[in-house]
């Protein structure tokens, strides 16, 4: 368990690095994803199963869908298709990949070993942790609901954009960027 | 262990902090952020375990909360930057026009 939080560990660092160090966006968010699993394991180490579940399930998957749904939205255009295909080395996806047969490889000899021994942590299950959230934390998760309506009024409001300002030549073109010119 | 898991929280953090400095496309800059966060919310964690108590992952879930409301406000203002400005640029947008 030990030799597995620290290899998680050294992931998620090398991933990271990787993640800083990348030109293309998408290839960053690739080792982001990466670093975010490994911090998962990283969880699951230390004796928080039930964080790990989330981290895996909203970090590393919610909110990096939502990075991929802006990333469609901007890069619409055949110009940037070709830019893309351009900047796609064949080699781009070796290091993400790597790390994260590292990463399965862990899991399989965690599912292995079964329940976490040695000097880790007693694991703290999603019990305590509920009953901890909803009786001492109860006014946090409140403010917690109301920061997300805020969230996504102010979301809505910004990505609302003006449709009278934009000239109808433009949306035309536009329209027949993504769907190709009428014969 | 739990010193190793609050040095590696300190790196993750560090690193974030690197890449929000550095970068200046503003999708790098929010990613950065993301990183930030999830380093704070190993620190967390980590003291959560070395104390026995479910306090340190309820607070990862408040964190994982905000992160998600972070990203959408972040990401909508990412796109109106996009759709004013024609790119992702952030010292475009130093200055305000009121």
């Amino acid at each position: 368990m030990l030799i597995a939080f620290y290899i998680a560990g050294g992931v998620a660092v090398a991933a990271t690095i990787l993640m800083l160090l990348q030109l293309n966006a998408v290839h960053a968010l690739l080792c982001l994803v990466v670093s975010l699993l490994a911090l998962a394991i990283v969880f699951y180490t230390l004796g928080a199963p039930f964080a790990a579940v989330l981290e895996g399930i909203v970090y590393a998957g919610a909110i990096m869908v939502l990075f991929i749904f802006v990333m469609m939205l901007l890069n619409l255009g055949r110009a940037a298709v070709r830019t893309e295909k351009l900047w796609q080395p064949r080699g781009a996806w070796i290091g993400p990949v790597i790390l994260a047969l590292v990463l399965d490889g862990e899991f399989v000899y965690l599912l292995d070993r079964g329940a976490p021994a040695g000097h880790a942590p007693p694991p703290i299950g999603p019990i305590p942790v509920g009953i901890s959230l909803f009786t001492t934390y109860l006014t946090g998760v409140e403010l917690v609901s109301m920061l997300l309506l805020g969230a996504i009024v102010a979301a809505y409001r910004l990505g609302w954009r003006r449709r009278e300002r934009a000239a109808p030549e433009a949306e035309l073109e536009c329209v027949e960027e993504v769907w190709g010119v009428p014969q | 262990m739990i010193r190793d898991a609050l040095a590696l929280a300190a790196i993750l953090f560090g690193l974030g902090l690197v890449g929000v400095l550095v970068r200046r496309n503003i999708l790098f800059v929010l990613m950065s952020v993301e990183v930030m966060l999830s380093g704070a919310a190993l620190a967390f964690i980590a003291a959560g375990a070395r104390w026995g108590q479910p306090d340190g992952q309820v607070v990862f879930l408040f964190i994982l909360a905000m992160a998600a409301a972070e990203v959408s406000v972040g990401l909508a203002l990412l796109l109106a930057l996009y759709h004013q400005y024609n790119t992702l640029d952030t010292n475009v947008a130093s200055r305000m026009k009121g």
